[in-house]
C-alpha cells in the first residue's frame, strides 16, 4: 500500500471509529445521566417524578428507623437545614452512615413524596463531606439566609470516601 | 530531628534533580561529554535520597511519632505494625512521597541498565526524568509536606482509615504507582528521541522492556485494588466505574495500546509519530490519574484529600506536562520519515485497529470521568455517571479489539496472504469451537439463566483462548526439530509472553460473564440457627460471638455452607468508634460464596447479605496471567542491546542474555541499533507466524 494510501486508511478508520464512539457516548449519556438535586429543588418541584436522580444533604437526627413490616427496609429523613425528604432504601447501609452526617442517595420519587433509594453513599470522616451535600447544605444556607459555619476545615483532610451501599 | 533529616533528604534531592534535569540536557545539545555523565550519578544518588525521606517516614509512622502532623493524622499507638508501615501511603502526602521515591527509583533502574545506550541519549531520558522529579518535590515540599511538625505533639494519633487496614492496602498503592509512574519511564524515552531527532525503530526497541515492565505493575497494581474493594467494601463487586477505577483503566489501555504500538514500531519501523504520541498519553493519562484521586475534584470512593491548592498544582504540572511534550511532538515529529509499507491486511493494519479500538475506549472512558466535573465548573449541574453508561460504551469497543485479538498473531506483517490466514483462522475456530464446548461443560450444567449476553461473553473467552491455544499448537508443530519441550523452550520468550496475555484476557472475560451473569444473591434477617439456601448451598447462621482485635473489638459470626466455614464480622474500631463490616469470603475454582454481616435489626436477628458468585476467582487469575505475560514478554532476549555493543565490563544485573539457543530468531545485532528500518528486513518465518 502507498503511503498516502495508508495514511487515508488511518484516517478513515480513526475518524469511523470516532464517528462510532460519540454516537455511543452520546446516545449512553443521554440514557445514563444522573442528576443531583437538593431537598429545596424536590420542595420547588424542580427534580423529575419519572427519572432516577441523586439526592444529598444530611440524615436527619432521629429520624432513621427500621420498618415495622420489612426489618431490611430503612426509612430517614435526608434534610438541607430548609426542607426535608423522606427516603426509604432496602438493603445494607454503608458503614458510615449515620445520622446528622453527610450523605448522597441515588433513586426516584414516588407519587407520595417520599423517595425509594436504589443506593446509598456516606461520607467517611469528620472533615470531609460529599461535594453534592456540602453544595445542598450551602445553597439552602444561602437561600434562607441562615448563616452558621457549615463545617471545620481539619488540619489534615484525609481519607474521607464515599462508600456505596448496594442496591438490593 | 529525625522527620527533619527526611526533608532534608528531600530538599538536597531537589537539588540533585535540577542538576540532573539541566546538565545533562544542555550537555547532550552542546555535546560536552562530562555534562552528560553526570546524569547517571544525579540519577542515582536523587533515588538514595528518596529512598532516604521514605524511610524516614516510615521510621516515623513505626516509631509512632505523633509530634509529626501526618503520622498523627494517619496512625494510632495500637494500630498492628505492618499496618503502621502501610499507613505511610495511607494519606495524601505519603502518597505523593511515595510517588516521587518510585519516580527516582525508576530513574535509577534506568541509570543503571542502559549501559549499553547512546551516552547522549540516556542524558536525556534522565534529564526528563529529573525535570519531573523536580516537578514533584516542588509540589512535596511547599504543598504537600509529609514531615510538617505538629507542635504541640498530639498525645495519640487519629487513627488510619479503618477500610485501608487491610492487605489489599499493603501492596496496591506501591504497584499502581509503579505503573503509573513507571510510564514516566516511556514518555522520557520518546521525549529524548523527539529531542534527538531519531526517531527510528531503536528507541522503539529500547523502550520496550520498560513499557511492558511499567504495564505489568499497572496490570497488578488494578487487580490488587480491584480485590480489595471486593474483599473489602462489601457490596460484592469487582469494579464500580468508579472516577478512580477509570483513573487506572485509562492509562492502562493507552499503555496497551502502546506496548502492541511499540512491537510495529520495534519490527517495522512503522507508527513512529503514533507511538510516541501513545507514550505521552499514557504517562499523562497517568498524572491526570494521580490529579483526579488526589486533588479531590470526585465525589469517589477514594477521594482522599480536599485541598484545591494542591489541586492546581498538579493540574498546572499536568497542562507543563502534556503542553510541553506535544509542543515539542509538533516541533520535531513532522521530520519524522514514514516507516516500512504494509498491505491492507497485515499485521500492521490489525495492530492499528487494535491501537484505534484501545484508543477510543480510553476516550470514552476519559468523556464519561470528566464530564460530571466539566459540568459542574461550567454550569454548577451536578450530575453523575453511572456503570451503564461505561456499559454500553466499553463492550462495543471491547468486542471487536478481542475478536482481532485472535487474528492479529497469526497474520504476516507487511502483507497477509488470505489462503494461509484462512487456514490459520479455520484452525483457531476449530480450537475456540473445542474450547466452548470444554468451558460449557465445566459450568453449564450447574449454571441455570443463560442469556445471549452471557453466551456471547463464553463465545468470545473461547475465542481469546481457543486461538491462542490454536496459534501456539501451529508454530510449535512446524518449530524444527526435538521435542515438544525443546522447541516450546526454543520460543521467544515474548511470543510465551503475548500468548499468557491473550490467554488471560480470555480467561478474564469467562469470569466477569460468569461471575457478573450468574451472581445470586439474597439479604435476610437471620437469627443463630436459621438457614437461607442460595443457589443450591445452605447457608447455616451457627453462631455469634465477639472477638477483641489488636485495635478493634468485632461481633464475629460462624456461617456453615457445605464444607466452607465464614466468618464475617461486624467491626467498631477503637480509635474513634468507626465501624466496619469485614465480609468473609470463601474461594473456590468454580464459585466464591460471600456473605456480609451488616446491622442487628431487633429480635436478635442480623441484617446478612449473601452473594453466591461464580467463576470469581477466574477474573483475578485472567488479570494475573496477563501480567505475567508482561513479565515473560519483557525478560525477552531480542529486546536487548546486541552483544557487540555491550560493555564487557558493566556488570547489568539484566544483561545475562547469553543466547544459549540462537535458534531461528533474528539475531537482535541484524538491524544496527539507531538505524530505521524503511523497507523492513527479510522476514523469518518466526516473525510471521
Amino acid at each position: 500500500m502507498k503511503a498516502r494510501q495508508r495514511r487515508l486508511l488511518a484516517v478513515l478508520l480513526g475518524l469511523g471509529a470516532l464517528g462510532l464512539a460519540t454516537a455511543l457516548v452520546l446516545r449512553a449519556l443521554g440514557d445514563n445521566v444522573m442528576f443531583f438535586f437538593s431537598p429545596t429543588q424536590i420542595a420547588a418541584a424542580q427534580a423529575p417524578r419519572d427519572a432516577a436522580f441523586r439526592l444529598g444533604g444530611l440524615v436527619e437526627p432521629a429520624s432513621l428507623h427500621r420498618d415495622a413490616g420489612d426489618s431490611l427496609t430503612v426509612r430517614f429523613v435526608v434534610t438541607d437545614q430548609v426542607h426535608r425528604v423522606p427516603v426509604r432504601y432496602r438493603g445494607v447501609l454503608p458503614d458510615l452512615f449515620k445520622e446528622g452526617k453527610g450523605v448522597v442517595v441515588a433513586g426516584r420519587l414516588r407519587e407520595d413524596g417520599a423517595f425509594v433509594a436504589t443506593q446509598v453513599l456516606a461520607k467517611h470522616d469528620e472533615n470531609y463531606m460529599p461535594p453534592e451535600a456540602a453544595a445542598a447544605l450551602d445553597h439552602a444556607r444561602q437561600a434562607g439566609a441562615t448563616g452558621s459555619a457549615r463545617r471545620a476545615g481539619g488540619v489534615a483532610a484525609d481519607s474521607p470516601a464515599l462508600v456505596p451501599g448496594a442496591a438490593p | 530531628m529525625i522527620p527533619e533529616i527526611g526533608l532534608f533528604a528531600l530538599v538536597l534531592a531537589l537539588l540533585v534533580a535540577v542538576v540532573q534535569a539541566v546538565l545533562p540536557l544542555v550537555g547532550a545539545h552542546c555535546g560536552v561529554a562530562p555534562w552528560m555523565r553526570v546524569a547517571r550519578p544525579a540519577a542515582l544518588l536523587q533515588c538514595a535520597l528518596c529512598l532516604l525521606a521514605f524511610g524516614v517516614l516510615a521510621a516515623c509512622f513505626l516509631r509512632g511519632d505523633f509530634s509529626v502532623l501526618y503520622v498523627a493524622a494517619n496512625s494510632h499507638s495500637t494500630l498492628p505494625a505492618i499496618y503502621r508501615f502501610t499507613a505511610v501511603w495511607g494519606g495524601h502526602e505519603g502518597s505523593m512521597l511515595l510517588w516521587q521515591t518510585l519516580l527516582s527509583v525508576w530513574g535509577a533502574a534506568v541509570a543503571l541498565l542502559s549501559g549499553r545506550l547512546p551516552r547522549d541519549y540516556v542524558a536525556r531520558v534522565l534529564a526528563v526524568l529529573g525535570a519531573l522529579s523536580i516537578g514533584m518535590l516542588v509540589f512535596l515540599l511547599w504543598l504537600s509536606n509529609p514531615f510538617a511538625r505538629l507542635s504541640p505533639a498530639a498525645p495519640e494519633g487519629r487513627d488510619l482509615n479503618p477500610l485501608l487496614q487491610d492487605p489489599g492496602m499493603v501492596a496496591h498503592p506501591p504497584f499502581l504507582y509503579m505503573g503509573y509512574v513507571g510510564f514516566s519511564v516511556a514518555f522520557a524515552f520518546g521525549l529524548a528521541a523527539l529531542l534527538s531527532g531519531r526517531l527510528d525503530a531503536a528507541w522503539a526497541r529500547w523502550s520496550r522492556p520498560w513499557t511492558l515492565a511499567a504495564w505489568s505493575f499497572l496490570t497488578l497494581g488494578i487487580l490488587l485494588g480491584s480485590a480489595w474493594a471486593y474483599g473489602v467494601l462489601g457490596w460484592g463487586g469487582w469494579w464500580f466505574w468508579d472516577p478512580v477505577e477509570n483513573a487506572s483503566l485509562m492509562p492502562w489501555l493507552v499503555g496497551t495500546a502502546l506496548i502492541h504500538s511499540l512491537v510495529v514500531t520495534d519490527r517495522r519501523g512503522a507508527f513512529r509519530s503514533w507511538t510516541v504520541l501513545l507514550a505521552i498519553a499514557a504517562f499523562s493519562l497517568s498524572l491526570l490519574g494521580t490529579f483526579l484521586v488526589r486533588s479531590g475534584v470526585l465525589t469517589s470512593v477514594h477521594a482522599f484529600a480536599v485541598d484545591p491548592g494542591r489541586g492546581l498544582y498538579i493540574l498546572s504540572m499536568m497542562i507543563a506536562v502534556v503542553g510541553g511534550s506535544l509542543l515539542l511532538f509538533a516541533w520535531r515529529a513532522p521530520q519524522v520519515g514514514l516507516g516500512g509499507r504494509f498491505a491492507a491486511l497485515s499485521r500492521e493494519t490489525l495492530l492499528l485497529l487494535n491501537n484505534v479500538l484501545l484508543g477510543v475506549a480510553a476516550l470514552a472512558v476519559l468523556l464519561g470521568t470528566l464530564y460530571p466535573l466539566a459540568l459542574d465548573l461550567l454550569r454548577g449541574e451536578k450530575i453523575s455517571v453511572g456503570p451503564p453508561y461505561f456499559e454500553a460504551v466499553f463492550m462495543p469497543m471491547l468486542v471487536p479489539a478481542l475478536v482481532l485479538m485472535g487474528v492479529g498473531p497469526l497474520a504476516r506483517w507487511k502483507r497477509a496472504p488470505v489462503p494461509e490466514l484462512g487456514r490459520q483462522l479455520r484452525g483457531a475456530l476449530i480450537a475456540s469451537g473445542a474450547c466452548a464446548l470444554a468451558l460449557l461443560a465445566l459450568t453449564g450444567g450447574r449454571l441455570s439463566g443463560w442469556t445471549p449476553l452471557a453466551g456471547f461473553g463464553v463465545v468470545l473467552a473461547a475465542w481469546c483462548i481457543g486461538s491462542a491455544l490454536s496459534h501456539a499448537h501451529d508454530r510449535l508443530r512446524t518449530a524444527g526439530e526435538g521435542g515438544l519441550g525443546r522447541r516450546a523452550r526454543r520460543q521467544p520468550a515474548g511470543w510465551w509472553g503475548m500468548l499468557a496475555a491473550h490467554a488471560g484476557l480470555g480467561v478474564f472475560v469467562l469470569g466477569a460473564t460468569l461471575a457478573t451473569g450468574f451472581e445470586q444473591r439474597q439479604e435476610a434477617a437471620l437469627a443463630v440457627g436459621e438457614a437461607v439456601v442460595l443457589d443450591g448451598v445452605r447457608f447455616q447462621f451457627e453462631s455469634l460471638d465477639p472477638v477483641a482485635g489488636p485495635n478493634h473489638d468485632s461481633v464475629r459470626a460462624t456461617f456453615r455452607a457445605g464444607a466452607a466455614t465464614l466468618h464475617p464480622e461486624k467491626r467498631v474500631f477503637r480509635a474513634d468508634g468507626t465501624a466496619l463490616s469485614q465480609p468473609a469470603i470463601d474461594v473456590g475454582w468454580r464459585r466464591d460464596l460471600f456473605v456480609v454481616l451488616a446491622d442487628p435489626v431487633g429480635d436478635g436477628r442480623w441484617h446478612v447479605r449473601l452473594h453466591v458468585k461464580p467463576f470469581m476467582a477466574w477474573i483475578w487469575a485472567g488479570v494475573a496471567l496477563m501480567a505475567i505475560g508482561g513479565l515473560l514478554a519483557m525478560a525477552d532476549r531480542r529486546l536487548r542491546m546486541p552483544r557487540h555493543e555491550r560493555d564487557p565490563v558493566s556488570s547489568h544485573p539484566a544483561a545475562p542474555a547469553r543466547a544459549t539457543a540462537p535458534g531461528r530468531a533474528r539475531s537482535p545485532g541484524s538491524a544496527p541499533a539507531g538505524v530505521a528500518l524503511p523497507g523492513g528486513p527479510a522476514l523469518t518465518r518466526e516473525e510471521t507466524a
